[in-house]
This record gives C-alpha cells, sequence and structure tokens, in this order.
C-alpha cells in the first residue's frame, strides 16, 4: 500500500511508519527527575482548571468571614481579638480540607484508565504517588496564601510578621504531606471520587471542630476537652499561632511534625502497595 | 536488529481469580515475534486479565509467562521497558491536553524537554491529531482519543504493542484507520497482541488467532484454519439456464456434496470442503455441457466459528451494517 491519507484529523499511515523506523531509546530518567514529571502534570490540571483552586479556598474564606463577624465578638469580645485567635487556625483547616481532594484525584485517575498507562511505564514506582504530591503542594499553599492574605486584609497583623506567617505555612504544608497519604489510601479504597470527598470530609470536619481551631478548649466540659488536647489538630494550630505570634511553641512544633513523620511512615507504604496491585 | 527470541510472547497456565471469580483459568499462549495475534472472546472471557499479567501490571496466581524473554513477575521493569499498553480504557489523561499527554510520556521515558516536544509534534502530525494538539483530551471525539492512546503508546517505539479492544466503541472510519496504524506497526516488525470480541477484527488483522472463552483458549490457529476446522463452507453456482437446475444439482451431489436449492431459480449450492474439490464440481458442470454464469467459494465466517467452538454466539461489532 503506497496511499497516505492526507484528509485533516486522520492519520498519515506514511508518518506513522517514519515515526516507528526511529527506533532509538532514550536512558531512563532519575527517580527525582520522574517525580518531578508527575509534579509538573499536576501543575497543569491546575493551570487548565482553575476553579479548583475555588474549590479548596472558598470554604476557609467563608468560615473566617462566618466566624470572625457573627461569632468573633461573642466569644472573644471583639472580632479583632477572634481574628487574632482563630486565623492561625483557619490556615491549618484550610490547608488540612485541600489534602483531601489529593485523595479525590488519585481516585479520579484510577477511573480514567490514565493510570495503566502510567504502570505499564518501566519508571520508578512511587513516582506518580509523589509527583501528584509535589503538585498538590501548590494547591496547600495556595490555599494557605489566600487565607492569610484575606486575614490581613481583614486587619489581621501577626507578631511574627512576614517571616512568622511563611514559617507557620509551611509548618502546615509540610503536616498535609504527611496527612495527605491517609487519603491517599482512601482513594485507592473506595469507589468513587464522591466517596473519597464524602468519607475524608466525614472526617475531616468533626476534627477540625473538635480542636482548639475555633473555641479555647477551657470552656469545654472535661471530657471533651481532653479529646481536644490530644487532637493533632489542635497541637498543630498551637504550633501555627505559635509561629504566627514570634513565639515558637518547640513542643506543638516537634509534636505536629512527628505525627506527620508517623502518618507518612504508615500510609506510604499502604498506599504504594495498594497503588501497585490495583 | 537486536536478537529477539523466536517467541514475542510465552505464557503457560496463566490463572487470575478476582474473589470468588476466575477471570483466568489457565492460558496457554504462544505468539511469534513479529506477528500480530488475536485474542478472541466475548465479553468476560478473560482478555483484558490476561493482558494485564502480560502487561506486568498484575500479578497472576498460577504459571508463568515470558514476554520479549522476560519473566513478567521476576523481570517486569524489563518488560516495561520494551512494551507499550494501550487499554480498554483509553489510558490518556483527559484533563491534558493531546501534546502534554505525549510530552509527559516522552519525559517519563527519559527524552530531554526539547526532544519529547519534537517527537509530540511528529506523532500527533502522523496521526492526525495536529489542529487538536492544544485541546483538552476530555473534547476529543472517542477516534481521536483512540489514536492519540496509540500514539502514546508509540512515544519510544516498543518491541510490542499490546491493544486491548482498540476499536471498541469507534465509527466504522476511526476503526479503519485504527486498523491501518496496527498493519503499518505489525509492517515495521512490532508484535501486536490484539484483544478483541470482534470476528471481522480478528479476521482482518491476525495472523494467528486464540479464542478464549470463560478464561481458557479452547482454540487457535490462524483464522483460515479456524474456520476449516468447523468444517464446510459452500460453492454457489448460477446457471445460464435455470431450466437444466435439477440436472446440475444431480452433477455437483455426486462431485462434491450436500446440495442446497437457492431461492433464485438459477442458482444452488453445495456443501464443500475445499477449493480443490469446488473446482472439479465447476469442471464437471462444464463437462456436463451446463453453462455457468458464475461460481464462489465460501468459508465459513468466524461467527461460525465460534458458535460452533463455545455454543454461544459472539458479539457482533456494533459497526456490523458496514459492508465489506
Amino acid at each position: 500500500m503506497t496511499a497516505t491519507t492526507t484528509a485533516p484529523g486522520s492519520a498519515d499511515t506514511a508518518a506513522v511508519r517514519r515515526a516507528i523506523a526511529d527506533t532509538a531509546r532514550p536512558a531512563r530518567p532519575g527517580r527525582l527527575a520522574t517525580a518531578l514529571t508527575f509534579g509538573w502534570r499536576g501543575m497543569l490540571k491546575v493551570k487548565h482548571v482553575p476553579e479548583q483552586l475555588l474549590d479548596v479556598t472558598v470554604t476557609p474564606v467563608m468560615f473566617l468571614l462566618l466566624f470572625t463577624y457573627l461569632f468573633g465578638g461573642a466569644i472573644a469580645g471583639s472580632t479583632s481579638a477572634y481574628l487574632d485567635y482563630t486565623l492561625p487556625g483557619l490556615l491549618v483547616m484550610s490547608v488540612l480540607f485541600t489534602t483531601v481532594y489529593s485523595g479525590v484525584s488519585l481516585n479520579t485517575d484510577l477511573t480514567k484508565g490514565v493510570v495503566d498507562r502510567f504502570r505499564s511505564l518501566p519508571i520508578w514506582r512511587p513516582a506518580p504517588l509523589l509527583g501528584s504530591l509535589l503538585g498538590d503542594s501548590v494547591r496547600y499553599v495556595v490555599a494557605g496564601t489566600v487565607i492569610i492574605v484575606v486575614g490581613v486584609a481583614l486587619g489581621y497583623r501577626p507578631d511574627g510578621g512576614v517571616g512568622g506567617a511563611v514559617a507557620a505555612l509551611a509548618l502546615v504544608v509540610v503536616f498535609s504531606f504527611g496527612l495527605s497519604w491517609v487519603f491517599s489510601v482512601l482513594g485507592l479504597l473506595l469507589r468513587s471520587p464522591n466517596a473519597v470527598m464524602n468519607a475524608g470530609f466525614m472526617g475531616i470536619f468533626p476534627l477540625t471542630f473538635l480542636s482548639n481551631v475555633f473555641v479555647d478548649p477551657a470552656t469545654l466540659p472535661g471530657p471533651l476537652q481532653a479529646f481536644v488536647d490530644v487532637n493533632p489538630i489542635s497541637v498543630l494550630a498551637t504550633a501555627s499561632r505559635s509561629l504566627m505570634a514570634g513565639t515558637p511553641d518547640g513542643t506543638a512544633i516537634a509534636v505536629s511534625l512527628a505525627v506527620a513523620a508517623a502518618l507518612a511512615a504508615v500510609f506510604l507504604p499502604v498506599t504504594t502497595r495498594l497503588y501497585r496491585s490495583r | 536488529m537486536t536478537a529477539q527470541p523466536a517467541l514475542a510472547i510465552e505464557a503457560v497456565g496463566l490463572e487470575k481469580s478476582f474473589g470468588d471469580t476466575r477471570a483466568v483459568a489457565g492460558v496457554d499462549l504462544a505468539v511469534p515475534a513479529g506477528a500480530i495475534y488475536g485474542v478472541l472472546g466475548p465479553n468476560g472471557a478473560g482478555k483484558t486479565t490476561t493482558i494485564r499479567m502480560l502487561a506486568t501490571l498484575i500479578a497472576p496466581d498460577a504459571g508463568s509467562a515470558r514476554v520479549l524473554g522476560h519473566d513478567v513477575v521476576t523481570e517486569s521493569d524489563a518488560v516495561r521497558g520494551l512494551v507499550s499498553l494501550t487499554g480498554q480504557l483509553a489510558s490518556v489523561d483527559e484533563e491534558l491536553t493531546g501534546r502534554e499527554n505525549l510530552v509527559l510520556v516522552g519525559r517519563l521515558l527519559g527524552h530531554r524537554r526539547a526532544a519529547a516536544r519534537a517527537r509530540a509534534d511528529e506523532l500527533l502530525e502522523a496521526f492526525g491529531i495536529a489542529d487538536a494538539a492544544g485541546r483538552l483530551v476530555k473534547h476529543y471525539s472517542g477516534g481521536m482519543r483512540r489514536r492519540l492512546d496509540i500514539a502514546a503508546s508509540l512515544v519510544v517505539t516498543p518491541q510490542l504493542v499490546f491493544l486491548d479492544e482498540p476499536t471498541t466503541g469507534l465509527d466504522p472510519r476511526s476503526r479503519n484507520q485504527v486498523w491501518e496504524i496496527a498493519r503499518a506497526l505489525a509492517a515495521a516488525g512490532t508484535t501486536i497482541l490484539l484483544c478483541t470480541q470482534y470476528l471481522e477484527e480478528a479476521d482482518q488483522l491476525a495472523d494467528g488467532i486464540a479464542v478464549i472463552d470463560r478464561g481458557r483458549v479452547i482454540a487457535e490457529g490462524t483464522p483460515g484454519q479456524l474456520k476449516a476446522s468447523v468444517g464446510t463452507g459452500s460453492l454457489h453456482v448460477r446457471l445460464l439456464d435455470p431450466g437444466r437446475r435439477a440436472e446440475a444439482a444431480r452433477v455437483l451431489g455426486a462431485a462434491v456434496g450436500t446440495v442446497v436449492l437457492e431461492p433464485d431459480p438459477a442458482a444452488l449450492s453445495a456443501a464443500c470442503a475445499d477449493a480443490e474439490r469446488a473446482a472439479v464440481g465447476v469442471g464437471e458442470l462444464g463437462r456436463a455441457g451446463l453453462g455457468v454464469a458464475g461460481f464462489s467459494l465460501d468459508q465459513p465466517s468466524l461467527d461460525e466459528v465460534f458458535l460452533a467452538l463455545t455454543g454461544h454466539a459472539a458479539e457482533q461489532h456494533p459497526s456490523g451494517t458496514l459492508e465489506a
């Protein structure tokens, strides 16, 4: 056959033959390069659908406005005093909520068949997972930055200054790396992206409210207060608050990092194994 | 040319269960290098599971397989380095553009940025998707998506390509394009394992076919052998003079086989095992002075093969109305 199809929107068999005649194989890329390529894929998705950032920032901003102006005066005496208390906590909340979307997007991948492509390539096996996490970290930073910026616009002035705010954001993002593996496991176990979203928020929502993000636990009944005090989200909020205030609480920071490391240590291997066998 | 083993795929006793379901219950395959080999069977026969084991996506419960000389379990990475898979769901990223998909695969395989882009553009052009290169894949038609999927499998030319139901859901024009691409690949020496539920597709493309049903290979051979194994086709004859049909029926009955008179008063057919006997039959008609307006020899269709082998019918291609 020598005839070739040249109509627009058709395959050109002769050109296909030329293309496959080139059998050179490039050298395999390193592990880091592979993970970074997957990170690039994550960025492209944000670029194509920037609305997904809206999803993860609108809710916390809504809470910020709602709590500050509706409850702020009643809880802390004045809206500005409450903003000082709750903003570092809302930073925690907004970024942690975003981690649920890591599981959702992993699940979406699995329902689409693109994972078959990745798994059939000769690449370092955890690279897709680590890479999408790199991409997700951009979302974490955006979600956190939006909260801080809106807070500052409403009159919040952290005593720790820009450095304190950046340190708090960095701590929260690092914690989210650890937590996101929990949602990755959910993303691999559950049937649909919606199920992951529901299960994820069913967990993270009460945990966030049963913490010191919104109220000082001193007024809570004993057993509840005990729970709030050991809730890692409280510890993280305390650490974030201390960094923003310019008086870093070493213990809270260390505990936060330890919890993140423990979550990663348990759930990362589970994620990798599930990803391989699914 | 790198030395290739004579068999591109060699599978023995492959088994895989999901819960209580035995998806694959002992599949043996021997696929010669450079061939298009069809794995033919209805939905749920175990084709996709077999392909996923051979492409190292899942590990077999029992049995073993070597792909291009490498064990799919112990040397899975080496296998992945030589093969490409186009899955049943098109294995492309819907949320990226066509070009980004190909650049992504190129980068993952080790191309530098510029080389990955150049290769992507070359393939987009060859596969007729250059105009849509900057559009998100979720807006692509089924045919474009399929072509992009195959292009993604060729970013680095593989030695073996798994095509899992490559034309399911495609219109006839797109289907023909996919077939053209498959033929071009085979002509270039790439081995293709083609899973299909369409008999016509296997008949059109495959050099050898394994018929698979309920997780087992139930027949194997060339399309011709499979057809021959379920017995007879038929010799159709059309006479110049309809008035002499009874005479012709006696001649063909004696020389060829059981005769059936067709609705056309000038036509009749005889069960016929092979072409030589058919030629004898036509010769006898001439010797008896019976003028023949035309004749043809039908082989049984693969549909009939499938029915004979499995006792149940296979599915028709949705574009079955397309005249061959």
